[in-house]
């Protein structure tokens, strides 16, 4: 009887590596949905950070985060190194014309090339803040351009989204809740 | 045309991958000799087919065919020759048929190899592993094909490769990695083949040895590639990052040298059995966890270029299929015998046992440790990332503890080993030890004092120490103190010897480049001078130069030790034109026993620039040691003893193992 249970129980563990197997399955399985570029910064409740850096198209002129707060507003990070910012660039302009108030953020670039870049291509933003060796970048915990954060009318960050806002990104995260800031503003 | 060829030619393969995963295994049930040796010939002609899409679609890069998708968004005319082809496999499409290419290869190799192989055995192997090709070649059709064509307009120029990735170490590094992830599945595919025929004598264990020995050099290698290639290219001066993607490569190198080590034990003892069939299900089930993890974007890293859930879902259902397919038949039919012989003490069975808890819980912790900010995602914890000190906690004491061990590798005996004796024999080397690890660190900086006097320094040294003074103990034991004798020792106990040593001296700069490393970021002016680590530099200034497809500004930087010049370095910030990127190109003067490491930060207006300097000393012996292991591997590989047993079928010579006898 002895030996018999002891086989029964060898044989039991070998089913163990499969149990195993199919829990960190389902976990997986449950991870696949959630898209690894919506970061919830831990800003999203907080004011935006202060700041004080030259505006992009005048070097003598300085911003600061009073300029930002007022109205409800997207913040987009953007570059001239940045290959997918040109992808997002046709959205904004497209959101600029329909109204929405866009500042740049202007991360670790070149004034010429970036103020040549808008010229080209058209200049969405409201006003862009020149950020040179990425100050705010920091304060922000900015992974990379493009990035796009939402503040409402108190300038307090209610969304954030690394990588490009598209018509697909803009229609699921941004615009009900851009929507109801408006309506909360007026 | 030549596109069209390429992607008919994959088809073709995927057929007969088909006919190869399914007609052999039918055969080997039904005792049909034709149909088990089908599977042979369609592993050569499989890999053919492969062959000739991966040439073509090598061609369109050649001929910067931009109608093909994948070429327009990795490469352009610019793009030097060299960058062209190995932008083939610069991404995601290409990256896995190169996979496709390399596990046929490997099929190829076993069905050619496999002449005094029992027919049965070898029938189910190719079956399975042309099953695995079945999948794979199915991803690439179905999700990711990279011949599809951008019609009806065509761009004039493609995007950019990468600029991280137009580097050598990108022409070799996923090649040399993917052949020892891919290798994997032929041990992988012994036993299923094992476990289909409940046959767990040591047969199994026998033949795939030089399989897992071969594909774990070639894993070696890729690591230690790929770590190099961080170091130099990345610009930062890291060499190893506990990015998932590296974790990804990292989890099958321990569970592979784990199974290489047990099997050991299974084929001359016959124990451990169940456990080593486990290993290599584990081995490639977590080469395939790593092509999940890099390939779907379910984490975030630096690596996951391709984020596509559909593709996440395949290769989910895909290595659902193939682990959890696989466990299960393991645990319907696993060995639950115990095994008659017994072994006892310090014998080299316990030891080997030791090695695999080491092995095995260090691969755990960092499955555990990549995986569990998804888990706290999953759950609702919120993202979470685990970052570099996790990963140092767990592994610097398992790896400590597996050194400790080590050190008596070459004196156990099988059966048992006598307690005492071992211990007898570690006494000089532990003194030896001891004294110079206390001793070096006082002479490895200009002024001792408490403060300088590295902790790290004399563990890394004791450790190190330890397992190069036992092995050299053994080696001068083993061979009585005379040259001529040395010739006698076999392949696998150079092979073991070697890779031991290997592992000392990897560890050697690991602990050395932590305990001595200097660094500081600096605001440079022309002209301007700094010192660290006994070294001057000088910033002379920066200029412009153009490059092939980049535009860069070039620093040039002088180095003086005790005033004459040692070398000057010229670290780039280079723009890329097609794509605008920025890249930091360190510039480094490598010796054996240090490394200047200089990078160019951000221009800070008035010919100012930030500038980084670093001195490293003893960084290269990571890589060093890194391929001191590889070629452990190739030795105990090329153990004469494998080839006899080619010749003589089936004699079992016990001479040498993985390790002497």
């Amino acid at each position: 009887m002895k030996v018999v249970g002891g086989l029964f129980l060898n044989r039991l563990a070998l089913f163990l590596p499969l149990v195993l197997f199919a829990a960190l399955t389902i976990v997986l399985l449950l991870g696949l949905d959630k898209d690894p570029s919506e970061l919830p910064s831990v800003l999203v409740g907080e004011p935006f950070p202060s700041f004080s850096l030259p505006a992009l198209h005048d070097a003598d002129k300085t911003l600061d985060e009073r300029d930002v707060i007022g109205e409800v507003v997207l913040v987009n990070i953007w570059a001239t190194w940045c290959f997918a910012c040109r992808i997002e660039h046709a959205m904004l302009n497209q959101l600029a014309e329909q109204g929405v108030k866009v500042i740049g953020l202007n991360y670790k670039d070149n004034r010429e090339a970036a103020i040549t870049w808008l010229n080209e291509r058209g200049d969405p933003y409201a006003f862009s803040v020149f950020d040179e060796r990425g100050r705010l970048g920091i304060d922000l915990g900015v992974y990379g351009a493009p990035e796009t954060y939402l503040l409402d009318a108190t300038g307090t960050i209610r969304h954030r989204r690394v990588g490009v806002v598209d018509d697909r990104v803009w229609n699921n995260e941004f615009r009900d809740l851009y929507a109801q800031l408006i309506a909360v503003q007026r | 045309m030549t596109v069209e060829l390429g992607h008919i030619a994959l088809i073709i393969a995927l057929c007969l991958a088909c006919i190869q995963a399914v007609v052999p295994m039918v055969g080997s049930f039904s005792g049909y000799t034709h149909w088990m040796r089908v599977g042979h010939s369609m592993a050569v002609g499989q890999f053919v087919f492969v062959a000739l899409s991966f040439a073509c679609l090598t061609a369109a890069f050649i001929q910067d065919d931009f109608s093909v998708a994948y070429v327009a968004n990795n490469s352009n005319t610019l793009l030097p020759l060299q960058f062209k082809i190995s932008a083939v496999w610069g991404a995601h499409e290409g990256s896995l048929l190169l996979w496709a290419l390399i596990l046929s290869g490997w099929s190829t190799a076993v069905a050619l190899c496999s002449g005094k192989l029992p027919l049965i055995l070898s029938a189910r192997v190719l079956s399975v592993l042309g099953a695995i090709s079945v999948g794979f070649a199915l991803f690439l059709l179905l999700t990711s094909n990279p011949f599809d064509r951008i019609l009806p307009i065509p761009p004039l120029e493609g995007g950019d490769l990468n600029p991280l990735l137009q580097d050598f170490g990108l022409i070799v590094h996923p090649p040399m990695l993917y052949m020892g992830y891919v290798g994997f599945s032929v041990p992988f595919a012994f036993a299923i083949a094992a476990l289909i025929g409940g046959q767990f004598d040591s047969a199994w264990a026998r033949w795939s040895r030089p399989w897992i020995n071969i594909a774990w050099v070639f894993l070696t290698i890729g690591i230690s590639l790929g770590s190099w290639w961080a170091y130099y290219e990345l610009g930062w001066g890291g060499w190893w990052f506990w990015d998932p993607v590296e974790n990804a490569s990292f989890m099958p190198w321990l569970a592979g040298t784990a199974l290489m080590h047990s099997i050991a034990a299974t084929e001359k003892r016959g124990v451990f059995r169940s456990w080593t069939l486990l290993l290599a299900i584990l081995t490639f089930s977590l080469s395939l966890l790593g092509t999940f993890l890099v390939r779907s974007g379910i984490l975030t890293s630096v690596h996951a270029f391709a984020s596509d859930p559909e593709r996440g879902i395949f290769i989910l259902i895909f290595l659902g299929i193939v682990v959890g397919g696989s466990l299960l038949l393991f645990a319907l039919r696993g060995p639950t015998m115990r095994s008659v012989t017994t072994y006892s003490g310090w014998s080299r069975e316990t030891m080997l046992l030791i090695n695999n808890v080491f092995l095995v819980s260090s691969m755990a912790m960092i499955l555990i440790g990549t995986l569990y900010p998804l888990l706290a995602d999953v759950l609702d914890m919120g993202k979470i990332s685990v970052g570099p000190p996790y990963f140092n906690i767990f592994f610097v004491p398992l790896m400590s503890g597996l050194m400790i061990c080590l050190g008596f590798a070459g004196f156990t005996r099988w059966k048992n080993t006598e307690g005492r004796a071992l211990l007898h024999k570690g006494v000089i080397p532990s003194i030896v030890s001891l004294v110079m690890a206390f001793v070096l660190p006082m002479f490895m900086v200009d002024k001792l004092s408490w403060s300088n006097y590295s902790l790290t320094a004399v563990v890394t040294l004791l450790l190190v120490l330890w397992v190069v003074t036992m092995s050299l103990e053994d080696l001068w034991l083993k061979s009585r103190g005379k040259l001529s004798s040395l010739r006698g020792l076999s392949g696998s106990y150079w092979g073991m010897l070697v890779a031991h040593i290997g592992l000392a001296v990897c560890a050697l700069g690991v602990g050395l480049s932590t305990a001595y490393d200097a660094q500081t970021d600096l605001r440079m002016l022309p002209g301007d001078k700094t010192e660290l680590g006994g070294y001057q530099f000088q910033f002379v200034g920066v200029e412009r130069v153009q490059g092939p497809n980049f535009i860069a500004y070039r620093g040039n930087v002088e180095v003086k030790s005790g005033g004459e010049l040692i070398v000057r370095l010229s670290p780039e910030k280079r723009n890329y034109t097609s794509g605008g990127q920025v890249m930091t190109e360190a510039d480094i003067d490598g010796q054996l026993h240090r490394d200047l490491y200089v990078s160019l930060g951000e221009p800070l207006g008035n010919q100012a620039w930030a500038i980084r300097f670093q001195v490293k000393p003893f960084v290269r012996c990571i890589w060093l040691g890194g391929l001191l292991i590889g070629l452990g591997g190739l030795l105990a590989a090329l153990d004469k003893r494998y080839r006899r047993r080619r010749l003589r079928k089936g004699a079992d010579e016990s001479s040498g193992g993985l390790v002497f006898e």
